[in-house]
């Protein structure tokens, strides 16, 4: 554990939190880097979301992108994309990149948000009088915020795992420090930055369990029953046999 | 092209390096998650401790991982077991809620009739649960073999040459298709462990192939 001890002394480090080298400056960095592509992500992926998830029509096209960008290895994306664009494009080429990956997951929190209601709650809108705008907006967006807060969720971290790489095409964030400690053997600084990583994933990851939590909607929260299970099959086959004979 | 024609050979070793690396984690995965998602599926207690612990596991970034193994472990920082286990944690995280979420799938009356039927827990459990939970394990083996290909790349970092070596390689000579041929043979093994396994699926599990679910 002396390891982690000697990582945890680099972190603790003043001369590591001053300076544009810095700590607070990787992480700012990072966090730039991730939010910027959830943002652009999120204003494409969500409202074609709610399109496919609304109208019903497309959703081959959503399950398919989720499915094959899974096969699409990130960290030689990264390097195709600022090749293609020439090194002075790579912060833009890389965001663009982080974009891409996020989008998928964000995609199919929006539609299977929408896609998961009882189609008798919209029936029931419609026959209400609502319009299909106010059906979207009052009925099928709250109901479907939790899901897509589990997409953003699953994008964010998608992102920030892939901002790490950001640091091999010379881009700051907090692989820089692993990539320098690679280079020059230096494991504190590896380890010590890899607990950062871990540290902001978990941390934005506990974020999105809490939003997610509040995105359920009041009334739906309080009907909600446990699913879980209770007795062994045995025991409740025993239990549910009719008292009767 | 010219490149990718005159290195047809190295790509086709790392491709093969990428295959072999890639079939540990995911039958690993698969065999450590069978219990782990048994044991969270079946007592309230557990569900919510190894699927918080599992999701947890999975936030983790995978160069992160790679670096803060081989401490915790005592293994070299470069080399096969680092990238191995790190994968196969990948793999179980990814393939244990699958497993709970296929348990869960199964109609509880046939559980009950099997039991009335004198099946102990043991054998129902391979001779009825684990066969119906199958379409869904299936799901999430496949969700795990693509991932786990696609990930395989990023262990170049700590030494391991797979199709990911054509990503670095490639970067630093400034040879375009190197990467281009990278990034493809990946998407290729990707989708066809996917394949392969959906084959696997409809052979083992006739009675899946009537709705034509691939």
């Amino acid at each position: 554990m002396n390891l982690f001890l000697d990582a945890l002394a680099w972190i603790g480090d003043p001369t590591n939190w001053q300076g544009s080298t810095s700590i607070p400056v990787r992480i700012g960095e990072h966090l730039f880097y991730t939010v910027l592509a959830v943002l652009a992500a999120s204003i494409i992926a969500i409202p074609l979301g709610w399109l496919i998830g609304h109208t019903g029509r497309g959703r081959e096209i959503a399950v398919g992108i989720s499915g094959a960008a899974r096969a699409l290895p990130s960290f030689g994306l990264l390097f195709l994309f600022v090749m293609l664009a020439g090194v002075l494009l790579r912060g833009p080429s890389t965001v663009l990149v982080l974009v891409l990956l996020a989008i998928p997951p964000i995609l199919a929190g929006a539609y299977a948000g929408l896609e998961v209601i009882d189609r008798r709650v919209i029936d029931a809108a419609r026959s209400m009088g609502m319009t299909e705008w106010q059906i979207l907006w009052r009925v099928e967006v709250p109901l479907g915020l939790p899901l897509l807060m589990g997409g953003l969720r699953s994008g964010t971290l998608q992102v920030v795992a892939t901002a790490v790489l950001a640091a091999f095409v010379n881009l700051g964030g907090l692989g820089l420090p692993i990539v320098e400690g690679i280079a020059l053997r230096d494991y504190d600084r590896m380890l010590g930055a890899a607990m950062l990583i871990i540290a902001l994933a978990l941390l934005l990851d506990a974020l999105f369990a809490v939003l997610e939590r509040y995105a359920v909607p009041r009334g739906v929260r309080a009907r909600r029953a446990p699913e879980l299970r209770t007795a062994a099959p045995r025991r409740r086959a025993a239990a549910e046999t009719p008292a009767t004979t | 092209m010219t490149w990718i024609l005159a290195n047809i050979e190295q790509i086709l070793e790392l491709s093969i390096e990428h295959v072999r690396l890639s079939i540990l984690p995911i039958v690993l995965g698969f065999i450590i998650a069978l219990p782990l998602g048994w044991v969270a599926h079946r007592y309230q207690l557990t569900r919510g401790l190894i699927l918080t612990l599992v999701g947890l596991l999975y936030t983790i970034p995978s160069l992160a991982l790679f670096v803060i193994l081989p401490p915790l472990l005592g293994l070299p920082f470069i080399g096969e077991a680092n990238v191995l286990i790190a994968l196969t944690i990948y793999a179980v995280a990814i393939m244990a809620r699958s497993t709970a979420d296929a348990l869960a799938s199964v109609d509880r009356d046939i559980q009950q009739a099997a039991t009335a039927m004198g099946y102990s827990s043991w054998r129902r459990f391979w001779a009825v649960d684990f066969p119906l939970a199958g379409p869904v394990l299936l799901a999430g083996l496949r969700v795990v073999a693509v991932s786990t290909v696609s990930l395989l790349t990023v262990g170049v970092i700590v030494g391991v040459d797979s199709l990911g070596y054509l990503f670095t390689n490639g970067y630093q000579r400034g040879i375009l298709e190197s990467v281009l041929a990278g990034v493809v043979a990946t998407v290729v093994i990707a989708l066809l462990f996917d394949r392969i396994l959906a084959l696997v699926g409809a052979w083992l599990m006739p009675w899946t192939r009537v709705k034509g679910a691939s």
